[in-house]
């Protein structure tokens, strides 16, 4: 089973390396829709450092959201997808792997990006590592709440706009606990009690989610 | 013994009658005869839950007769929450069993849930701006009660954006669990994060803080909810189960018997 899952994981992984500008593009438009805020809301300092980590946040919850069309769209269209559930390896330990590589190529480009963005809006230093430490958390729990989300919609038409309808709502949670986090050592607070139940969401999420996005998947391909 | 056939002669044809009418077939004419009885008690008990609630019951020492939005809201917002259970329920029924019948009573349920939740919605804007002085807060109650929404409009959205029936029953059915294992999920989140609602006033632990007429009006209202619920759905029912089944041969025959 180590073996399907690391099998799953460096097949998309380099898939991924072959066409590099999927993985750039979410990248970009976090970038983007984090830069759009200061022209929005004026450039004062203090009102950014206020919004800083509810924009970090939704910015990347948004770019992770966008970027769930790929995890399974191209092997259901070329019929990989198929294969992978006549496999002999449990379907939930594929699932796992793809899921994984899809955190790797859009959840932790994510997490590395977002201390230069908090630069930018002037949060103070303790709070960039909470939030890295956040995003850390949650990002996980974005991907794996998505890939329900992702397997549900395959195949129908207005996918895309689909999946955000059914996603986001169960993404608030994380949202809630990822930027109350951030608030929370910016204004000086302990942030290890919403860090603790961002990790207990990502447990729970790693230990629930795998088996409705393999039933979804099985739905979709019937 | 003079008795010719003895009692359990035929355990299976007995179980068989059990599950009788989770065929579509045998539930359609069963519906539609039961169908007036839920319609009327829900005409009759909304009658006198809002006679109590606009007549009885006393005025509010505080809100004055702003209150009495109550009546209808409380047992709007019940009501929304339970059905998203029975929904899921159904759904899971749908999954496990693979009934069709089970998934056509989710999908019917899916509307009335919505609407009662917009319905809470509503007139939870209506109440506040009286007492709270603003038409909507990010309080818990009221967010949690949106994101509800949200959840009925996914299901809603994803059956309908499926053409095969069979593959949406199951999709949405899969999304209604995954929803209803978020939900406590998403209102204990909501709830750490801002609180101005007042607290539940009706628990089954501690005495209710409101008086006994109230509490009688706002029962008879719910269960008013309940049963116009439960004719909404069957009536939906009735008609998705026509259109799901209009290939077949007792469909052709009911629609000519009805000329």
């Amino acid at each position: 089973m180590i073996k399907t899952l690391r099998l799953v994981i460096h097949r998309d992984l380099l898939l991924a390396l072959r066409r590099r500008a999927d993985v750039a593009n979410s990248l970009l438009f976090f970038v983007i829709v984090v830069s759009l805020f200061p022209f929005g809301v004026g450039p004062e300092a203090s009102l950014l450092r206020a919004i800083a980590p509810g924009v970090l946040w939704v910015a990347a919850l948004l770019a992770a959201m966008l970027a769930l069309a790929r995890m399974f769209a191209a092997d259901y269209a070329d019929g990989t997808l198929e294969q992978m559930l006549l496999a002999p390896a449990p379907l939930t330990v594929v699932v796992l792997g793809k899921i994984v590589a899809h955190w790797l190529l859009t959840g932790l480009p994510l997490v590395a990006l977002s201390p230069v963005l908090a630069l930018q809006f002037d949060v103070p230093a303790d709070a960039i590592g909470v939030l890295v430490a956040s995003l850390a958390l949650g990002t996980p729990v974005l991907s794996l709440i998505g890939a329900i989300g992702a397997a549900l919609t395959l195949g129908v038409r207005g996918a895309g706009v689909l999946t955000a309808l059914l996603v986001l709502p169960l993404y608030i949670p994380v949202l809630i606990l990822g930027a109350g986090a951030v608030d929370a050592a910016a204004a000086g607070l302990d942030a290890s009690a919403h860090l603790m139940l961002l990790g207990a969401l990502l447990l729970g999420a790693a230990a629930c989610a795998l088996w409705p996005v393999a039933a979804a998947l099985r739905i979709a391909v019937e | 013994m003079t008795a010719t056939m003895p009692p359990n002669a035929n355990p299976g044809l007995r179980r068989l009658n059990a599950f009788r009418f989770s065929s579509p077939q045998t539930f359609y004419p069963l519906a539609g005869k039961i169908l007036p009885y839920f319609a009327w008690a829900a005409v009759v008990l909304g009658a006198i839950g809002l006679y109590i609630g606009f007549f009885v019951a006393p005025t509010d020492a505080q809100q004055g007769e702003a209150y009495r939005i109550i009546f209808i809201h409380v047992p709007a917002a019940w009501m929304s929450m339970f059905i998203y259970v029975v929904m899921a329920f159904w759904a899971a029924m749908g999954l496990v069993f693979n009934t069709r019948l089970s998934a056509m009573m989710a999908t019917a349920l899916a509307p009335t849930g919505a609407l009662f939740t917009f319905l809470a919605l509503w007139t939870g804007a209506l109440w506040g701006k009286p007492t709270w002085g603003a038409w909507w807060v990010w309080d818990a109650r009221l967010t949690s009660e949106l994101i509800l929404l949200f959840l009925y409009l996914g299901f809603i959205a994803l059956h309908s954006a499926i053409e095969d029936p069979r593959r949406a029953d199951k999709a949405a059915g899969v999304l209604a669990l995954v929803g209803v294992v978020n939900v406590p999920i998403i209102y204990f989140s909501v709830k750490w994060w801002n609180t101005l609602h007042q607290g539940a006033s009706v628990s089954l632990t501690g005495a209710p803080t409101m008086a006994a007429t109230m509490l009688a009006g706002m029962a008879v209202m719910a269960l008013a909810f309940w049963m116009y619920a439960i004719a909404a759905a069957l009536a939906r029912v009735r008609s998705i189960i026509l259109e799901r089944e209009r290939q077949s041969d007792w469909v052709h025959e009911y629609a000519r018997s009805l000329k």
